[in-house]
């Protein structure tokens, strides 16, 4: 079982507001003292879906907790837009796939980043997408 | 708004990136560099990113597309200071910064950049070319 342990909302709608929240990310992951290498990996994840969240949904609300599941610590972060959803989302994860200019490492790469991964999505209502990264993970 | 400084040192252009890079502020300073590259006839671009804590790919995108950039405007582009923990993300995200120079820190960045602008050899770089402006 996953607890919630501290709750951190923030609005995203403009490119700054990216660094602020990889900054709040950054602040919880070291409290729970995330290492140096996962904390990178868990903040360019972070960074990678902030984009998606604002290129393709004028923005959202990002959500970071710090969980525990027993005696591991980790942070959690869910990414919830009200934009136009993904219509297939096993395309949009796979590698090199991109409707925008990019270079479709955005998804794929960022579930590389972190330990779990989940993304739901309906077309015309909008994207959630939860990533956890163990301290240790 | 924000404005990365790109200064010039002779032949090279240097550029020490010491905020968090959001989007609008990696464009601008890729078209700024590629402009400074055109106008002071620059034949090195160096790049310190030691104060850099993350890369995404979008900011990967941008270091490699000035790199080509500059490529075609005949000069070279060494990337310096990359964390070790930058450099284990981008690969696990996917991207290896194919055809970005790299060295470990400014000193060795620079005459990296030294060797590759003297190397060609076949042509004379004339270093007073570019003093007006």
């Amino acid at each position: 079982m996953i607890l919630s342990l501290s709750k951190d909302t923030v609005q995203v709608v403009r490119e700054q507001d990216v660094v602020l929240f990889r900054n709040r990310v950054k602040e919880s992951a070291v409290k729970i003292k995330m290492g140096l290498v996962n904390q990178t990996r868990l903040i360019t994840a972070t960074s990678e879906l902030l984009r998606n969240m604002l290129r393709y949904a004028n923005g959202g609300q990002g959500l970071i907790e710090i969980v525990s599941r027993g005696r591991d610590n980790g942070i959690r972060v869910t990414f919830s837009d009200k934009g136009p959803g993904i219509p297939d989302i096993s395309l949009a994860m796979r590698d090199g796939y991109s409707t925008g200019k990019s270079l479709g490492l955005g998804l794929p790469g960022t579930k590389r980043l972190v330990n779990e991964f989940d993304i739901k999505s309906k077309p015309g209502e909008g994207t959630t997408i939860v990533i956890i990264k163990w301290a240790n993970g | 708004m924000d404005k990365i400084p790109i200064l010039r040192m002779g032949n090279f252009l240097l550029v020490t990136i010491q905020v968090d890079l959001y989007d609008r502020l990696a464009l601008n300073l890729e078209a700024d560099l590629v402009q400074m590259v055109n106008k002071t006839s620059a034949k090195g671009v160096l790049i310190d990113i030691s104060a850099v804590s993350i890369v995404d790919s979008f900011m990967g995108r941008i270091i490699g597309n000035i790199a080509s950039m500059s490529k075609i405007l005949d000069a070279q582009t060494v990337v310096v200071g990359m964390q070790p923990a930058v450099a284990i993300t981008l690969i696990e995200l996917g991207l290896p910064l194919k055809g970005v120079h790299t060295a470990l820190d400014v000193e060795k960045g620079m005459s990296l950049l030294k060797s590759m602008i003297d190397d060609p050899g076949d042509e004379e770089i004339e270093e007073d070319d570019f003093i007006t402006e």
